[in-house]
């Protein structure tokens, strides 16, 4: 019988100095992959590497020995000393490796709880597996309950839910108060890192028009440049808020850049359109009591942070859900994979011959005016019919007629005759 | 008949509880369990309407009973008709809830048919039931939407995002789903209005008698008119429109059952128990 082991290190287990150490670059995988593949205890071989994680994920029949000759792979062809990592490595056999190769394509097992990325990561190294013809019967069928697991997960529980980076948590707010984003305009004040990403996925939700305002007027302008969008000078703020719906501030002013006093002065102006404040900076820039006004909404970094807390713990609830998920179908893989044995495959065989048989004798038996006597001839007949039918088949499949992949073979005789449903 | 009357007050309960267990579960097919039900609910309503109808001969509006049901009537089909335009799902657990209550209320009542039965055989009498009850029903939807904007508001501006925050749409939604239900009952209260007039003038001789009635409608229209006046000059929207339509509801509450019982003037049957 062929075990299922994945062995790896990942986020949790080994910090980033070892992971770069022995990441696989996608062009380095296909190489790595083959020569895994050549090995002759590893059937099936998959390779996924990213930033967070570097696992084996392979099929054998002599375990042992091929996690054995496995980890000397990745110390050789890394040239790294086995004994760095050989603490951060877990080693998972059987249902385990199962488990965790669905929790991990399902987001589970990230560092950010849910994050969708992690799917489409897997669904590339089983792509580089299946075109280096590294993956055989068990894995195919592995990573495709994988993914169809992970799409599950993401549909029937929340885990991909709610915001939980400061710019989607704004994006998220938006989306509260306006409805939708499509025709915003947006104020960027000062500049920052985590403003400018803010912007960016404002952006991806198809916003209007981006002004921005920056202290040193040139340093806005070659801002405004990256956004397609425009300028203007400090002063203009007051005037601009207007017109803007959405103000992302990040400035490095010891004082409020918007006090309450301006945002009053042109609520009745913009006749009560609601405004947006997004406060990244620290000190603030925007005056607390501008959230009294009416139609008017500030949000300052803790707020933000605050919010992202709670989604993390809703994230949290949620993947309880999706461990159950993920437990159930780690009992469907592993009562596909006992199907996978010899003795089942012609128990089932010969079932489903009887069951077509015994319908069609009572059939005919029943249509057609046939005396009793002739009955147990009939059954007699049929019996024998199956036997004989079943003979060859049975042998080849007993006697070891299969040459290489066992599995192969028997999955196809699964599928030919339709045995798994 | 009273089988189907009963089933109907089933429809819609079972309707309501499905719409509740759907703000705490959030499983879209609970929301479509409760519209179903409420569709059937209304269907069934329509059923004891018509026969009403057809049994008597006249509208039935005779008394508090078949008052009370009518106005649960027009709601539950305005309701359906915002649910299939905006598709705001959470508006469910305001409007079958109340719907239910309604027609609660109405199996307490007795149903005896009022001797002035004859009277809603005028085409201007039974046009302007029509149209004032459609009227009302949009405002008691856009007094709902009202609170559901406050809760949502207050999440927002409270910053605690627990219950509502995500269970509610946007501000937007809920307002301008608000000022469209407030424009369409300001239109149907109008229409209300000037029928009523035409009627008054056929039968009494004049437009306007100054009877309590009369003059809490006018204190309606006006509250709704200064509403409608504001957004659109103005450009009051949001948490101040809310709490005008809350407001403006109770007035029209009033209006509509108030008047009746603490004050003198025609109309009495209507509300007869």
């Amino acid at each position: 019988m062929a075990d299922i082991v994945l062995l790896g290190i990942n986020h949790n287990t080994a910090p980033v100095e070892v992971r770069e150490c022995i990441a696989f670059s996608p062009d380095e995988s296909e190489t790595a992959l083959q020569s895994l593949h050549r090995n002759p205890s590893i059937k099936e071989v998959l390779l996924f590497s990213t930033c967070n994680r570097v696992e084996v994920l392979f099929v054998t029949e002599n375990k042992s020995r091929a996690i054995e000759s496995t980890t000397n792979f990745i110390a050789e062809y890394n040239k790294i000393p086995l004994a760095q990592f050989e603490d951060a490595l877990y080693i998972h056999e059987g249902d385990e490796a199962v488990r965790h190769l669905f929790r991990v394509a399902s987001s589970l097992d990230s560092m950010v709880l849910g994050e969708p990325q992690i799917l489409g990561q897997v669904k590339d190294a089983y792509r580089v597996a299946t075109s280096s013809k590294t993956s055989g019967v068990i894995l195919n069928r592995l990573l495709h309950r994988a993914f169809f697991i992970a799409k599950r997960i993401r549909t029937e529980t929340g885990i991909g839910g709610r915001a939980v980076s400061i710019s989607y948590a704004a994006v998220e707010l938006g989306r509260k108060i306006f409805g939708t984003l499509e025709g915003k305009t947006i104020l960027l004040v000062g500049a920052g890192e985590m403003a400018e990403l803010s912007v960016e996925h404002l952006i991806q939700n198809r916003v209007g028009d981006i002004y921005v305002a920056n202290r040193t007027f040139e340093n806005g302008v070659a801002l405004a440049k990256r956004f397609n969008g425009k300028a203007i000078r400090f002063e203009e703020i007051s005037g601009s808020l207007e017109f803007v719906d959405i103000i992302i501030s990040s400035t490095g002013s010891p004082d409020f850049v918007i006090t309450r006093e301006q945002v009053k002065a042109v609520i009745r102006i913009r006749r009560n359109r609601p405004l947006f404040f997004i406060d990244i900076a620290v000190p603030r820039d925007i005056d607390p009591d501008v959230n009294r006004l009416t139609n008017s909404y500030v949000y300052d970094i803790d707020d933000l942070r605050g919010i992202i807390d709670e989604n993390i713990e809703d994230r949290q609830k949620e993947a309880i859900k999706g461990e159950r998920i993920v437990d159930e179908a780690v009992i469907h893989f592993r009562n596909w994979c006992e199907s996978l044995e010899v003795v089942p495959t012609i128990v089932a065989l010969r079932n489903k011959l009887d069951s077509i048989a015994e319908a069609e004798v009572k059939k005919t038996l029943q249509s057609n005016k046939i005396p009793h006597t002739s009955t147990k001839a009939i059954q007699k007949m049929v019996n024998s019919l199956i036997n004989k039918i079943l003979h060859d088949p049975t042998l080849f499949l007993k006697k070891n007629g299969m040459i290489g992949d066992k599995s192969l073979y028997i999955d196809t005789v699964r599928k030919l005759f339709k045995l798994d449903e | 008949m009273e089988i189907v009357f009963i089933l109907t007050i089933l429809l819609y309960l079972t309707s309501a509880a499905g719409y509740l267990a759907f703000l705490y579960l959030q499983k879209k097919l609970l929301h479509r369990f409760g519209y179903c039900l409420l569709l059937a609910g209304f269907m069934c309503h329509t059923a004891t309407i018509i026969y009403a109808f057809v049994s008597s001969g006249h509208m039935p509006v005779s008394n508090m009973h078949e008052t009370l049901s009518l106005a649960a009537w027009t709601i539950a089909g305005m309701f359906l008709v915002t649910q299939y335009k905006f598709n705001i799902r959470i508006l469910g657990i305001v409007a079958a809830p109340l719907v239910a209550l309604i027609m609660i209320v109405t199996t307490l009542l007795t149903n005896e048919p009022s001797q002035t039965a004859g009277i809603y055989k005028n085409f201007w009498l039974v046009a302007h039931v029509v149209v004032i009850f459609i009227g009302e029903a949009s405002f008691a939807l856009a007094c709902g939407l009202g609170v559901l904007y406050l809760i949502q508001e207050n999440s927002i501006k409270t910053k605690k995002h627990r219950f509502f925050f995500k269970r509610l749409p946007s501000l937007d939604l809920l307002d301008s789903a608000g000022y469209v239900c407030i424009v369409v009952g300001f239109t149907m209260l109008t229409l209300g209005l000037i029928t009523g007039f035409v009627y008054a003038k056929s039968i009494w001789g004049r437009f306007w008698s100054w009877d309590p009635k009369e003059v809490w409608s006018g204190i309606t229209w006006l509250f709704y008119a200064a509403l409608l006046h504001e957004r659109l000059i103005v450009g009051w929207r949001g948490r101040r429109s809310a709490i005008m339509a809350i407001i403006g509801f109770g007035v029209l509450l009033f209006t509509f059952l108030g008047v009746n019982l603490f004050l003198e003037g025609h109309h009495k049957d209507f509300t007869k128990i």
